[in-house]
């Protein structure tokens, strides 16, 4: 990791271009090997998806991904993962700030237990929400097999995302403004909506795009819980595996590729918003 | 003072009510389940040879995935916050796709590249070596899913903190290691210990993707997660909580260790 | 591979050597208390050989293999099991996953192998037609059969709730439709009648579609449904587990055929065929029985004659045109009648 010295331009939070002296941040080879790395993890096993896609031909994608199952699994994947995206975002934050700045008796347990419905296999999480809130339920809440019932799936497992993403920030947060604007007499409520949270916005985006990305691709959890009836419940991932397992992996591969792309546009979109955010204060 | 007050009392019932509804509750159901049957049962039920190799197995794979995609995420993390390369926002983007894969076709890619009839299929038998089915292929699977976590923790990190105090050691003569260790490093070691904690956690607890590479074959390629589904199968219900007890271990053992690890951090 | 690993290198090996000890031991048994379900160590292991199964037959092949083992031609042969959804367990083995001995619940998920050369052509030749067992599509209800369903013209009736998996997520769910539809075109001589039955049963009493048949017998033991379709063997297997259900074998209803084949691919052929002469023999058909599976075993099959009474109209797949007719007009993704009664049935569903 020791490069000779070369001067690397640099990226600063502010706008000012500082020209840079000897060495500082990471080199072209740090640039190679993530790059070569996500290639061969990632890139390399989706062009394989993307080139048996296209095994029949563009009209036999199209037609794959045109299909009124294909269009309705796709539209009701995205729509309940940009609801649960936003809940996320809220809850996220919230949760995320009372771990950090508060204290209460439990509070470190609560916070281990934060990553669980990441560790529990999807199959024990579905099972658990429907028997709480299914038709057995204790609470007397039935939702199995309904579309808030999908969304209450995928809160779980997207659960520790905004609230890991904004901790470690609020954890480095430098408190001298807060209190400088408490000094000044700004009220709670306007110390945190002009001070702190600019500054938590990258971190709760960055936790939104994983929630979004992980909800869109989630499939264990939700199929039991869901019904999994087409048209009305089915996500994208179910009927991807329908495909597959009729013996039709180009028209699954087909249907992966456009919901990766519209994944996509959509976390860049996000990314977007956080960089014009970022210039903007 | 009293308004500071309400404040906080509104937020925090807000937070452990959600938390409560969506969490504890489901988990205290788990875990209720799980110790039903006894304790002896539950000794019993983790020390099958089967859920002995799972757990070995599954411990084995994680131990593997995060500290690779650890070392990833920092430097791609480095890449993003500090670097100015062009293709950076391809790559910051990139980044989020093995995410919006679902899992199905994850397991679905790797056979397409290294399966009997994949793109490596014939290399790879006439070299003796066998990566889908086989541990290889689990632990691919495993780093593609955990691929994002570190860096998407540690860059929010590193974007607030600012570069200041690295340009500053640079000016001073500082080389690229020694900034990055003593300086950058203690500043992003709270994202770093998050990343890691949900890496771990994920690749414990990744059940789609491996159940299509890993071939299921008991006492070899059987993850903790598979053993869980077969016991579901089996109407073994007891059984499938007890190792997913073992999962719900695993992952508080590793976040103890980070914060055990990483040292100080008083809040408020 | 680019990277070092960073983290305590001596305990991950420490790890790593623990999991390549352990994964020495193949076949490992999942019964309490159990040591594997192979011979007495591997070192003493003559072969070994991989049995390549679909999920619920694992109950009777966790008898089977060890009383093998006791047998002379089984002497000194250690197992590595693999259990998973039929076509799962197909495409994995396409893909390349090690296979002495396969069995699925469906003749396709065998062609598909047929298809990719591994397994040979002649399989279904052998004795009882490469088949290793039976059964039949039979209606599982709670215990007592509170809502008294007997009959393919009771599941119609107003309220009743059905619970079948989707037969597009898993192939073995095609039993189900397969029965519902020959019983109502009589064999499949009025294809118009089948398929109206079919689509009565699909849009108005079937309200959820488990993505396998297991899911489906656990989410009917949950409380949700009046009534499964199912193997008749599940409600064997769900009763020895102590689920509260009883079942109904109506009089017309299609027979069940479970395949099982030798790898063509196979490095064990002497072990293999006589592991599967064994399966086929007295001794194994009779786990078979004990379990729910109508034993193909003749003499097995006249001593439980009483449990498994034949179904006065007992039509089979051959009789509805062989899988490839019915995959290709029926359950065709994009062409099949079925699909499109499923597309239907989402329409008149969604909001």
């Amino acid at each position: 990791m020791t490069d000779a010295p070369r001067s690397v331009p640099v990226s600063a939070r502010r706008r000012s271009r500082v020209a840079r002296s000897a060495t500082s941040g990471p080199g072209p080879l740090a640039f190679g090997v993530v790059a070569l790395w996500l290639s061969l993890i990632v890139l390399l096993p989706l062009a394989a998806v993307v080139a048996k896609s296209l095994d029949g031909g563009p009209g036999a994608f199209w037609d794959a991904v045109s299909s009124r199952q294909a269009v309705s699994a796709l539209r009701f994947t995205i729509a309940v993962s940009l609801v649960v995206t936003l809940i996320n975002a809220v809850s996220g934050t919230v949760i995320a700030w009372v771990l950090v700045r508060d204290e209460f008796p439990g509070k470190r347990l609560v916070n281990a237990l934060i990553d669980l419905p990441f560790a529990l296999p999807t199959i024990v999480a579905s099972i658990t929400l429907l028997a709480l809130y299914g038709h057995d339920s204790p609470v007397g809440v039935d939702l199995a097999f309904t579309r808030a019932a999908v969304g209450m799936a995928l809160l779980f497992v997207t659960l520790p995302f905004v609230i890991r993403a904004v901790q470690p920030v609020l954890l480095e947060l430098d408190r001298e403004m807060e209190e400088a604007a408490a000094a000044l007499g700004a009220r709670p409520a306007t110390t945190f909506r002009r001070i702190i949270l600019p500054n938590l916005v990258p971190a709760i985006l960055s936790g939104c795009a994983l929630a979004f990305a992980r909800a869109v691709g989630e499939f264990g959890s939700v199929v039991l819980i869901s019904g999994n009836i087409p048209f009305h419940t089915q996500v994208a991932s179910v009927f991807v595996f329908k495909q597959i397992e009729s013996d039709a992996p180009a028209a699954a591969a087909a249907v992966s590729v456009v919901l990766l792309l519209l994944s996509l546009a959509v976390l860049i979109g996000i990314r977007a918003i956080g960089r014009g955010w970022r210039h903007a204060t | 003072m009293r308004r500071e007050r309400l404040n906080r009392y509104g937020l925090r019932t807000f937070a452990l009510g959600y938390l409560a509804a969506l969490l504890f509750v489901p988990i205290g159901i788990v875990l209720y389940r799980t110790f039903e049957p006894g304790l002896e049962y539950v000794w019993q039920s983790v020390t099958t040879p089967a859920a002995i190799h799972a757990f070995y197995l599954t411990l084995l794979v994680a131990l593997i995935a995060v500290p690779l995609n650890t070392i990833f995420g920092v430097l791609a993390a480095l890449v993003i916050a500090r670097g100015n390369f062009r293709g950076k926002a391809l790559l910051d983007a990139l980044i989020d796709l093995p995410f919006a894969v679902s899992p199905v076709v994850v397991g679905l890619s790797l056979i397409l590249l290294y399966g009997r009839t994949g793109w490596f299929g014939d290399a790879l038998a006439n070299a003796g070596i066998r990566v889908i089915f086989s541990l290889p292929g689990i632990v691919l699977a495993t780093i593609f899913v955990t691929l994002p976590f570190v860096v998407r923790e540690v860059v929010p990190v590193l974007r607030e903190v600012g570069d200041e105090q690295e340009q500053a050691a640079a000016t001073l003569g500082a080389g690229r290691w020694q900034t990055f260790r003593r300086i950058t490093l203690p500043a992003i070691r709270w994202g770093v210990a998050y990343g890691v904690v949900l890496s771990m956690a994920r690749a414990i607890g990744e059940f789609g993707a491996v159940s299509v590479v890993s071939g299921r074959i008991s006492g070899e390629t059987e993850t903790l997660t598979l053993l869980v589904e077969k016991r579901f199968q089996n109407f073994n219900l007891a059984g499938a909580y007890t190792a997913s007890a073992l999962l719900a271990v695993i992952a508080l053992v590793t976040l103890l260790g980070m914060t055990l690890l990483s040292p100080r951090t008083e809040q408020a | 591979m680019p990277h070092r690993p960073h983290i305590r290198p001596a305990a991950a090996l420490a790890l790593a050597l623990a999991g390549v000890v352990l994964a020495g031991c193949g076949g490992a048994s999942d019964e309490i208390g159990g040591s594997n379900a192979t011979a007495a160590s591997s070192s003493a292991a003559k072969s070994s050989l991989s049995l390549v199964a679909y999920s619920t037959p694992q109950v009777v092949y966790d008898e089977v293999l060890p009383a093998f083992a006791r047998t002379v031609p089984g002497a000194g042969v250690s197992f590595k099991t693999s259990y998973g959804a039929s076509g799962d367990q197909s495409r994995a083995v396409e893909a390349g996953l090690p296979a002495d001995v396969v069995s699925f619940s469906i003749e396709p998920d065998v062609t598909r192998l047929v298809k990719a050369g591994l397994v040979a052509p002649d399989w279904n030749t052998k004795p009882h037609d490469g088949l290793v067992t039976t059964s039949v599509v039979s209606f599982i209800v709670r215990r007592g059969n509170p809502k008294n369903i007997r009959t393919w013209a009771d599941l119609l009736k107003p309220g009743v709730q059905v619970l079948t998996p989707n037969p597009f997520t898993s192939g073995a769910a095609k039993w189900n439709l397969l029965a519902a539809y020959g019983q109502a075109s009589r064999a499949g001589k009025n294809p118009q009648a089948g398929l109206d039955y079919i689509r009565e049963l699909i849009t108005k009493h079937v309200k959820v579609q488990d993505k396998s048949g297991r899911e489906a017998l656990q989410d009917f033991t949950s409380g949700n449904g009046d009534v499964l379709l199912s193997y008749e063997y599940e409600a064997t297997t769900a009763q020895k587990k102590g689920q509260k259900v009883d079942y109904v074998t109506p009089q017309d209803t299609i027979k069940i055929e479970i395949p099982i084949a030798i790898a063509a691919t196979t490095k064990n052929a002497e072990q293999a065929q006589a592991f599967v002469d064994y399966v086929l023999s007295k001794p194994a058909q009779e786990v078979f029985a004990a379990w729910g599976y109508r034993p193909v075993n003749e003499d097995v099959l006249k001593e439980h004659a009483s449990e498994f009474p034949v179904p006065r109209g007992l039509f089979t797949i051959a009789d509805l045109g062989g899988w490839a007719k019915v995959n290709d007009e029926l359950f065709d993704v994009a062409k099949g009648s079925i699909a499109k009664i499923e597309d239907d049935a989402g329409v008149s569903t969604a909001k």
